[in-house]
């Protein structure tokens, strides 16, 4: 009997077909392994912090007692910077959009981009050395002025290394983000709608709000929650401009804490029980980031499938 | 005999601001402004926020009063919008001007490229400010340790990233597998860079023992935080290869390996490329994973697998909260200042790098 010549030269094909097949698929799997490997080792190395005795844990209250404040801190100065971010970049991305010249707009677009391209440790050193002496004085008279109001309340600091110049940083941060999503979603904006609204007589901000921005509602709050999990976890700006301390109210007063500087400041030079205290605030921060940015992924899926836009 | 012309409007104009009212008002604007100014104490900074306040009541409020609230709402939304794009630039420009201007210093002394911060103690700096000696000291070797942790962390993460993209886009086909991929590989681009690095200390303390620090676990840090961006972009740039060209080479015989490292990678190399340096851009500039799985080094370290190494950002963030000489932080801070610039240099670089690449190995379309 005579052997094919074409099935007999499948061999090295198909061997060839199957490691590469199991190779990619192998990789794949490794990306889920890794997760779930980061969930796993902080978990087993945080679990010391969580039953060690109240008293060795820093502070001596407890893990619980050592990371509420920390936690509330972070929020805090992610809630500032998202306070400051939002608006000004739907007005970038609208800018970008819809009211720059076509042929400015995707080098604009490249401009703002560069913002996400300074590296952290460069704002945090812009933050600290520049910035914060120069909103000094406006911290004076927020506290002369407002200083009723408890967020305000002075003295402020002289330094103006506060939580409230680390939010300003980190909404520097944040900005290209929800502006480079946003934009995209304006981008998307069915033109029918668009030309629609102005051939009834609406001027450009009237067609604004009545056919870009109920469209691209769902992008922008997804946009938002994915800039608040960067500013969430963003360790080097808070870690050089605030001076730490306990939990003020006061934004313009040095104190506060966030989960990520605290790990950074600390973690280096930790030993022992210090360790797996630092370990369980980093899951912590974990759980925090990884709600959110579920949450924004699910907003931005349930939205594709009625309407093509992600 | 004079004939006069009367120049009469047109009725499809009445009622709107001539083209060059906002001129005008910006003019009124800048001249008020710097009148204000002058009262209070001038500064460039604060004449230009006035005067874009007074440029912004101004036409607003011209253009109610001659063209009706709705026009006027409309010029206030523009107002607003290009206030916000200037604002955006305003730390952009900011953060350059700083650096440039306090690293340009510390780049241009001498050595500061070539030598590392072994040796280079208080004393040396404490001497650099009283008695005007140079600064002694430069990046060699945390400009070292970057190119060392940031290779190896490149090495780790092009194939797992890229293989994973073919397979999400030629093997996946929405299956559950890939599902589970997509998502989770969407879930670890949201993971805070210093959760990355934790992972990987935790990693190697449990495996290898407490207090393991060396580049090699950094580069697994940010291997971490760089596979999802080679993922994603390796991903878009394979799905937008034309399916004629797969089939054309299927129904050539050739088998779907050979056709997708011979056929479908070549095509979209130059977007695959260019995305791996935009990664690698990324992380280049990460701080904190590095700052908890590598220390920090004074000295030039070759070894990847062992001992502290130092690298740019981490070096920024010594020099600056711990200064070599606390009496004297000014020449550290010096240093820290050039190591931003060169770091700058070095991202921007990367960014160029990977548009040129974009443009030069694209594929020939057409005929």
């Amino acid at each position: 009997m005579t052997t094919n010549s074409l099935t007999t030269s499948q061999g090295a094909g198909r061997a060839g077909d199957k490691v590469f097949s199991g190779a990619a698929m192998a990789a794949g799997c490794l990306i889920l392994a890794v997760l779930f490997g980061v969930a796993l080792f902080l978990v087993v190395q945080a679990i010391p912090a969580l039953t060690a005795p109240a008293g060795d844990i820093q502070g001596g209250n407890g893990f619980f007692a050592y990371i509420a404040p920390i936690v509330v801190g972070t929020l805090i100065a992610a809630v500032i910077a998202l306070v400051i971010a939002t608006p000004v970049a739907i007005g970038v991305a609208l800018f970008i959009s819809h009211y720059a010249p076509r042929r400015l707009a995707s080098g604009l677009g490249y401009v703002v981009d560069l913002l996400a391209a300074i590296p952290s440790v460069v704002y945090g050193a812009w933050g600290a050395a520049f910035l914060a002496k120069e909103i000094s004085p406006a911290y004076d008279w927020l506290a002369t002025y407002l200083g009723w109001i408890p967020i305000f309340e002075g003295p402020a600091s002289a330094t103006g290394k506060t939580i409230l110049t680390a939010g300003i940083v980190l909404s520097v941060m944040v900005l290209p983000i929800i502006t480079s999503l946003s934009r995209e979603i304006f981008l998307q904006t069915p033109k029918l709608h668009e030309e629609a609204a102005l051939a009834l007589g609406a001027t450009r901000w009237e067609m604004i709000k009545m056919a870009v921005l109920p469209f691209g509602r769902p992008g922008i709050i997804s946009a938002i929650m994915l800039g608040l999990g960067r500013a969430l976890g963003e360790t080097m700006a808070v870690a050089l401009v605030l001076s730490s301390g306990v939990l003020t109210a006061s934004l313009i007063q040095s104190g506060n804490q966030t989960i990520a500087a605290e790990i950074a400041l600390n973690f280096p030079e930790a030993s022992g029980i210090k360790v797996n205290t630092l370990i369980a605030a980093g899951l912590v921060l974990f759980v925090i980031t990884l709600g959110v940015n579920m949450i924004a992924r699910w907003i931005i899926t349930r939205h594709k499938e009625f309407s093509g836009a992600n | 005999m004079s004939a006069t012309v009367v120049r009469k409007r047109s009725a499809l104009t009445k009622g709107q601001l001539p083209k060059f009212a906002p001129y005008i008002v910006l003019a009124a604007a800048l001249i008020v402004g710097a009148a204000i100014l002058a009262l209070i104490g001038f500064n460039a900074f604060g004449w230009g926020i006035v005067s874009a306040i007074l440029f912004a009541v101004g036409l607003v409020s011209w253009s109610g009063a001659v063209e009706g609230a709705r026009k006027a709402k409309d010029k206030l939304a523009t107002c607003l919008v290009v206030g916000a794009f200037l604002i955006a630039l305003l730390p952009l420009i900011s953060v350059i001007v700083t650096v440039l201007v306090n690293g340009i210093p510390g780049l241009i002394t001498p050595g500061f490229l070539g030598t590392s911060m072994n040796g280079v103690t208080g004393a040396y700096d404490n001497k650099a400010v009283e008695e005007g000696a140079p600064v002694l000291g430069g990046i060699y070797h945390a400009l070292l340790g970057t190119i060392q942790i940031t290779l190896l962390a490149t090495v780790i993460s092009v194939p797992v990233g890229l293989l994973t993209s073919i397979y999400l886009v030629e093997y996946g086909n929405d299956r559950p597998l890939a599902r589970a991929i997509t998502f989770f590989v969407d879930v670890m681009t949201g993971i805070p860079s210093i959760v990355a690095g934790l992972f990987a200390a935790a990693f190697f303390f449990a495996i290898v023992g407490p207090g393991t620090k060396t580049g090699a676990v950094a580069a697994v840090a940010l291997s971490v935080l760089m596979i999802p961006v080679v993922v994603r972009s390796s991903e878009e740039m394979l799905k937008i290869v034309p399916n004629e060209l797969r089939e054309a080479s299927y129904a050539l015989g050739v088998r779907k390996w050979r056709t997708i490292t011979k056929v479908v990678i070549p095509t979209a190399i130059s977007g695959i490329a260019s995305g791996v340096t935009l990664a690698i851009a990324r992380v280049i500039g990460e701080t904190a994973p590095i700052l908890v799985t590598a220390g920090f080094a004074t000295t030039i370290n070759n070894n990847v697998f062992g001992g502290w190494m130092a690298s740019l950002p981490t070096f920024i963030y010594t020099q600056i909260l711990n200064p070599t000489s606390p009496s004297n932080p000014a020449p550290s801070d010096q240093r820290a200042w050039g190591a931003a610039l060169v770091l700058i240099i070095l991202v921007m670089l990367l960014n160029l790098g990977a548009r040129l690449i974009a443009r030069l190995f694209a594929p020939k379309t057409g005929r």
